[in-house]
């Protein structure tokens, strides 16, 4: 154990100063100008306290002496696991289905308005889903057909009293249109390039939303947009359907399990077919991919197209929950932001992705009570998540069972 | 054999921008050969294929196969046309299992039952891919990935295979048993086969004829055998 101790010592005294260098400016420098040390050193005294009990248990359980704790848990552990990888996955997906149907009924309006939030980032990151971790291509202007489907059924609706339902497909296919003619003359990049002109394009369409007063209202936004209209039955003077604005939130959280659902079967179902094929070759080697046959560039754009229309029924729902739309929702940050929950849940993989959306959204919320520093501890916690995970929480499976191939 | 050649280039320039890597590439492959390009580092071998391919354009002279001129035709295209190639250094999918790489292969088919037909017709002929059809392709050793690469170019039914330093980087015992598989494939199969190497013996031995690139320009044409009694090019490329 000294042994061990005398190894990590010096790596850990630098990254503990390099801590303390990290926290003074954010702590000890104020406003009105003074500098004090006093709540710098506090905060760092029990970060380091906390750390270096940590560190030592680390260090006791590397040379073995905790053996008689270490082992039933490490057994018990691997239990768990084969039992877990043992059930059939309908069993997962019906589990989380009732968990998800029955979920409102347990919490007040705050719960189920982060599991609206939740669900709508599920929506949103497997459309990304399919350009980042399926085509391989690095996009960082996501959000923008996120914010083209929203305007879409804002401007429609406002102007011309379109409903909902009408505007959720003609959402979809504005976005497309729009990731088609952005896709056009950016998807001729690769790598590094891709991810700069994408941002470019991202930022452009925000600042067409922002500047185009006539049509968008520009940063005042577009008020008064109506909500979701739904037909119910009324069983009064025989059988008559009657409208009603959706005002309650379940049935939003309803709406967005729906979509949600429907995004997961629609990827999934993508994924395993030939076009999800393609994409995967381009991914991997797009020279490669040419060579045997793939048209390289109408699979991309495929791709850069079903993700735009993902976001853009992902934002035709925002609109109408929200009942208001400006250029501010869809900044760098956003895209931003359903990347991570990608790459943290693990690409191409649909329920690390909906896990990465889950603690990406929750985390936040779990932390407010540390307030100001919950960024900080939400930064940490990510950089734990990826050093301990770095393919994700729960990795893309690759057994080589398609379906077809399971005739072979 | 027929008279009229099934892959020809006649005075084929391209390059990078600027850099001119081929400057008047004429040569001719029959049907049922295996010709052999050999030549130094950056003489413009694996441009040539990679021209035929159209992954390069031809800026200047015409590509020819079966007769028909194919300078504009896109590369996704050429393997439906039965001209496929292995490309240099293997590049094979690596996060993509042995089973889903010889599927892309077969990519512009939609017969299944064929594929599937073809797809064990691969593991009899490679047995090892056979017995990691499930295994990642990045997995595999630079002597598999070879012939995963190999498989993967014929399930796409080549009439043409164009074959990129198919040695590089392998063992000599490998490298042995990789020529034996496209001898056996140019005979049992009837591909006609375009070789490029550094290993000028091997592809020598093994093809009928042999063109020598240097700096972008064919400097000589021969009989294989010719080639390999030539006392130019024992001391320029057989090292002695």
């Amino acid at each position: 154990m000294i042994q061990e101790f005398k190894k990590v010592w010096k790596p850990y005294a630098i990254g503990m100063l390099w801590l303390l260098g990290l926290l003074w400016p954010l702590l000890g420098v104020h406003p009105d100008g003074t500098m004090t040390f006093q709540t710098t050193f506090i905060v760092w005294r029990y970060i380091l306290a906390g750390s270096f009990v940590c560190l030592i248990i680390y260090l006791i359980k590397v040379s073995g002496s905790l053996k008689f704790i270490a082992d039933p848990i490490s057994r018990a552990v691997g239990n768990i696991k084969t039992t877990s990888t043992a059930l059939p996955t309908w069993v997962w997906i019906t589990a989380v289905l009732i968990f998800a149907l029955i979920y409102p009924q347990f919490t007040g309006r705050y719960g189920t308005d982060v599991a609206i939030n939740v669900l709508l980032y599920i929506c949103l990151g497997l459309g990304l889903n399919v350009v980042v971790g399926l085509a391989g291509m690095l996009d960082l202007g996501y959000i923008a057909f996120y914010g083209v489907g929203a305007y879409t059924y804002a401007i429609l609706n406002t102007t011309y009293g379109l409903g909902f339902w009408v505007c959720l497909p003609l959402s979809a296919l504005t976005a497309c249109i729009a990731g088609c003619i952005v896709g056009y003359p950016t998807l001729r990049m690769r790598g590094d390039y891709l991810a700069i002109v994408t941002l470019g394009f991202g930022e452009i369409i925000r600042i067409i939303l922002n500047n185009w007063m006539e049509l968008t209202n520009g940063p005042n936004g577009i008020l008064g947009i109506k909500s979701i209209g739904i037909f119910l039955p009324v069983f009064e003077n025989g059988f008559t359907f009657e409208h009603f604005w959706m005002k309650k939130l379940q049935l939003f959280y309803y709406f967005a399990l729906g979509l949600a659902i429907v995004a997961a079967i629609c990827v999934q179902r993508l994924n395993f077919s030939r076009v999800g094929r393609a994409w995967e070759s381009i991914r991997e080697d797009e020279t490669a991919a040419e060579l045997m046959g793939v048209n390289t560039f109408i699979y991309k754009l495929l791709a850069y197209a079903m993700g735009a229309i993902f976001a853009g029924l992902a934002g035709a729902f925002f609109a109408a929950r929200m009942r208001f739309v400006s250029p501010e929702s869809f900044t760098f940050l956003e895209s931003a932001m359903v990347l991570c929950m990608v790459v943290l849940g693990g690409m191409g993989s649909i329920p690390g992705i909906i896990l990465g959306v889950a603690a990406l959204i929750a985390l936040p919320e779990i932390f407010r009570e540390f307030e100001s520093y919950r960024m900080l501890i939400f930064g940490a916690t990510m950089v734990i998540m990826m050093l301990f995970r770095p393919a994700g929480l729960i990795p893309a499976k690759r057994v080589g069972t398609r379906s077809e191939e399971k005739e072979g | 054999m027929s008279t009229q050649p099934i892959l020809e280039l006649k005075n084929v320039h391209s390059g990078y921008g600027s850099i001119k890597a081929l400057k008047g590439i004429s040569l001719k492959v029959m049907p049922g050969e295996i010709v052999a390009i050999i030549g130094a580092n950056g003489a413009g071998k694996s441009t040539t294929l990679m021209t035929i391919c159209g992954i390069v354009k031809v800026e200047k002279g015409e590509i020819l196969y079966q007769g028909k001129v194919i300078n504009k035709v896109p590369p996704e295209k050429l393997p439906t046309m039965g001209l496929c190639q292995v490309p240099e250094g293997r590049r094979i999918f690596p996060r993509l299992t042995v089973m889903e790489n010889l599927r892309l292969g077969a990519f512009y088919r939609d017969d299944t039952n064929q594929i599937m037909k073809d797809i064990q017709y691969s593991y009899e002929m490679f047995p090892i891919l056979g017995e990691r059809k499930s295994q990642k392709g990045g997995t595999l050793s630079g002597g598999e990935q070879q012939m995963l690469a190999i498989a993967r170019a014929l399930m796409t039914k080549p009439k043409v295979l164009l074959l990129d330093e198919p040695s590089l980087g392998l063992a000599p015992i490998i490298v042995q048993q990789i020529f034996d598989i496209i001898s056996q494939i140019n005979k049992e199969e009837g591909v006609t086969i375009l070789l490029v190497e550094q290993n000028a013996n091997l592809a020598l031995q093994a093809a009928s004829r042999g063109y020598v690139v240097e700096t972008g320009e064919i400097t000589l044409e021969d009989e294989a055998q010719a080639l390999l009694s030539n006392s130019k090019i024992r001391e320029a490329y057989l090292g002695e």
